[in-house]
């Protein structure tokens, strides 16, 4: 055994602090025998400085200018000794030109974040006031992580992707509110103790709103009327990419937030939950040139973001900058930062935020063969990830079906949230859209197969479904921008009044369709995905951008899955009948030709029971799915599935089924509850040759096994 | 507050009292005591924390220490006070150790 190593001795010595040329990688700080190895990037850089301070302090331990001969190529590496990592915190400084309209805009009176910060300090306790009198401070300050988490044989969960049903929540809003009755509230290890709710739900994959390091005081303000707090809540404007949101710990103030997510993680995995991470990065934190430098701005300006050929921010994000992520170095930042949240933290996928500009060259224009996304798509160690895009972005790209996926991507699907809106409130012209979208949307993603679409109508950004159902219109004057914020094209329906009310006829026909969603949800080809709260009638009293709100108006009410038991049972029922049968889940369109015993084949029957009326004022739809079968002399499963979304009752014949047993009835949402949804071993018999389907209603019916 | 150390063994119980506060500067010293306590493989290892007024991640680290280093030692706290036994509970680390009270 060696006793000590010679390639780990100080060469200089400064201020009492001893060190040496460090490795250039990996980029970042990271652990190295006695001491901290610093290595960053920056092509335009004069010289760069390493600042070390002790937690907590204003003032720095030391600064060590990086001697030249550390520099290789553009990267400056330094290896530091016997430093107390628990209580370090670090920067850098760097000089250089400042000539905006060249590129560079390096201040040598800031210290900056390094871009690979495995966490980063000045946030971890969430909305705790900022000390706003000293301005200029090096306040997201760097700090050193480490990777001793002992994971118990954990790893990512691999699930087929056909076979996930998605949730996607924001992990303060999730459990904030006193109702959870957590012992942490609004943080990971909040989070945690729902997991028994999750799983009883019988979803299988949480996507997690932004948990990379922000900022949720970056452009806070008070409401003008009712003097609000209002901020970033949502967290979509990464200070650094490789920290965990520290404010999002209840341990986070003690530096365990690394621990606690991966507990949290460990945990969601032990239980079958897959996780999955809505990651930003068509833009940072530093918005345009009248923004603070925190980081990239102040390393080399030119290299992480797109500009102009005056050197003006390009804004394709809506948020005032655009990340390079076409330039190769930063191609190589967000490999490095998927890597090692799929590895340090065992994340499962990632749900890229505005995909489209990941897409885009570094003057703006869209790319054929993007790098970026092909490199993600072949990496070696995301390989078995999912990759999700959201397929637009804010400078007018729109590409769900036509997104650059390497038989690889999956799409979060907007024209399946489009489609079946209109088609539930009863408006003509759309069956034809939604025969594709029932099927997994052929159309669109025909070389990819139904794991390309994630099926959603509601996301964390627009109407809840319950007030999809009670609005007309947005209502966002709580965001204090004069209701101007938020998208106007809801394509949602109040059923006869604006907002609450105690009608029952309205809150019943809201139920209804509430219901009719969840169960085309579910029923569908494709991966559904459902948003926090949905299951049980979540509200935000109208506002369709809910972004800046941290309080009981973006918090989930947990008192309202009493209040709403029906609509939660319906939904467990209805997560619990995908679960329950196979075809559904299928990785292939159905009437696809090959594929497995398990596919299915899909006859569109309509109400007549031999063949579906395709005529544009039609809004009704019925067809049957078949499974292939599987060994030999089991039946395949066969299903009819009725979507009357006319206002009147509606009979629709049935041919019986083909494996004999004759049909019964899993869903019907004309009925109430204890008659809405049953388990396949309870499903009641239909009795004749036909079925009446109640107004605006959804019925799913299955073959009896031989019975 | 300084952190005093007391070691001792009693049958198949290597037990460590601490005292005072254990952070960043005097994890270090808990780490070795541990480190020998578990070279003569004990089947317990019990930290007596009950005069422990603060512990910071670098203490909690050392169990994580302890638990890598020797997996089949159980590891149990002996009377934590309140926010000791929060932080446990809320990094996850609760359910790798054994708490004890008074009883035993």
């Amino acid at each position: 055994m060696m006793e000590a190593r010679i390639d780990v001795y100080a060469t200089h010595e400064f201020g009492g602090y001893r060190f040496r040329h460090g490795k250039v990688l990996p980029f970042g700080a990271t652990l190295v025998d006695g001491g901290v190895n610093f290595s960053v990037f920056s092509s335009a850089a004069t010289s760069c400085a390493l600042v070390l301070f002790e937690k907590g302090s204003g003032e720095p331990l030391v600064e060590l200018d990086v001697p030249p001969e550390f520099r290789i190529g553009d990267v400056y590496s330094i290896m530091v000794f016997d430093l107390e990592i628990e209580d370090l915190e670090y920067g850098f400084r760097f000089d250089g030109p400042f000539e905006p309209h060249r590129g560079p805009r390096f201040d040598r009176n800031r210290i900056v974040a390094d871009p690979y910060a495995r966490a980063m300090g000045g946030r971890d306790t969430w909305r705790s006031e900022p000390d706003w009198s000293n301005g200029d401070a090096y306040v997201h300050r760097s700090r050193v992580v480490l990777d001793d988490f002992d994971w118990e044989g954990d790893r990512p969960l691999e699930l087929r992707t056909t076979d996930l049903i998605v949730y996607e929540l924001h992990v303060r809003g999730f459990t904030a509110d006193p109702s959870s009755g957590v012992s942490a509230p609004g943080t990971y290890a909040g989070l945690r103790e729902k997991i028994p709710y999750l799983k009883a739900l019988g979803i299988n994959c949480v996507e997690l709103l932004p948990i990379f390091e922000f900022d949720e005081w970056e452009n806070s303000r008070s409401h003008p009327a009712t003097g609000e707090w209002l901020g970033n809540y949502w967290g979509y404007s990464t200070l650094g990419f490789f920290a965990p949101k520290a404010g999002y710990a209840a341990t986070g103030s003690l530096a365990m937030d690394v621990d606690e997510l991966k507990t949290l993680i460990k945990e969601l995995h032990a239980n079958g939950i897959e996780i999955i991470l809505d990651v930003v990065f068509n833009h940072t934190a530093e918005g345009d040139h009248r923004g603070p430098t925190i980081s990239f701005r102040g390393i080399d300006n030119a290299t992480y973001y797109m500009l102009t050929p005056e050197g003006w921010y390009y804004n394709f994000s809506g948020c005032g900058n655009t990340f390079n992520c076409n330039n190769p170095v930063v191609r190589g930042l967000v490999v490095d930062c998927l890597r090692y949240w799929a590895s340090e933290y065992h994340i499962d996928g990632f749900r890229f935020d505005l995909a489209s500009i990941l897409g885009r060259d570094p003057h703006g224009a869209p790319l054929a063969n993007p790098p970026l996304l092909e490199s993600l798509a072949y990496d070696p160690i995301l390989s078995k990830c999912k990759l999700i895009a959201e397929a637009w972005d804010a400078g007018g790209l729109y590409q769900v079906g036509s997104f650059p996926a390497y038989g690889r991507w999956a799409e979060w699907n907007g024209k399946f949230r489009d489609n079946v809106r209109r088609f539930l409130k009863g408006e003509p012209g759309v069956i034809g859209d939604m025969a594709a979208r029932v099927q997994g949307s052929p159309d669109l993603y025909a070389d990819r197969g139904p794991g390309t679409s994630i099926n959603f109508i509601t996301a964390h950004d627009g109407f809840t479904l319950a007030d999809l159902f009670a609005y007309n219109e947005k209502h966002n004057d709580a965001n204090g921008e004069d209701n101007r914020d938020g998208s106007n094209d809801n394509d949602s329906w109040n059923c006869g009044t604006e907002g609450s009310t105690d009608d029952p006829g309205i809150l019943a026909l809201r139920l209804r369709l509430t219901k009719n969603a969840i169960a085309m949800l579910m029923f569908s080809q494709g991966i559904p995905m459902l948003v926090m709260g949905d299951e049980f009638g979540r509200t935000q009293n109208g506002n369709n951008n809910g972004y800046c709100h941290d309080s009981e108006l973006s918090w989930v009410n947990w008192a309202l899955a009493e209040k709403n038991a029906e609509l939660l049972n319906f939904t467990r029922g209805c997560v619990a009948l995908r679960q329950a049968v196979p075809m559904l889940r299928s990785p292939h369109f159905p009437n696809a030709l090959g594929g497995d015993d398990r596919d299915a084949d899909i006859d569109f029957v309509g109400t007549s029971g031999t063949g579906q009326d395709w005529a544009g004022w039609n809004t009704v739809l019925a067809y049957r799915l078949t499974e292939r079968g599987r060994e030999e002399g089991v039946p395949g499963d066969e299903m009819m599935v009725m979507f009357n979304m006319h206002w009147g009752d509606q009979y629709f014949g049935l041919q019986p089924p083909a494996g004999g047993g004759g049909w019964h009835v899993l869903v019907n949402t004309a009925m109430p509850a204890g008659g809405d949804v049953f388990r396949r071993l309870d499903a009641p018999a239909v009795e004749g040759p036909s079925f009446l389907a109640g107004p605006r209603s959804v019925v799913v019916l299955i073959a009896g096994f031989g019975s | 507050m300084p952190l005093t150390i007391d070691s001792s063994r009693s049958g198949d119980r290597a037990v460590i009292r601490l005292e005072g506060t254990i952070d960043a500067s005097s994890a270090e010293r808990v780490r070795q005591a541990v480190d020998a306590a578990l070279a003569d493989h004990p089947a317990w290892l019990e930290l007596d924390v009950e005069q422990v007024v603060f512990m910071s991640s670098a203490g909690l680290r050392v169990v994580i220490f302890a638990k890598q280093k020797e997996p089949d030692v159980k590891i149990a706290f002996r009377k934590p006070q309140p926010p000791i036994l929060e932080t446990l509970k809320k990094t996850g680390f609760f359910s790798a150790v054994y708490v004890i009270g008074d009883e035993e």
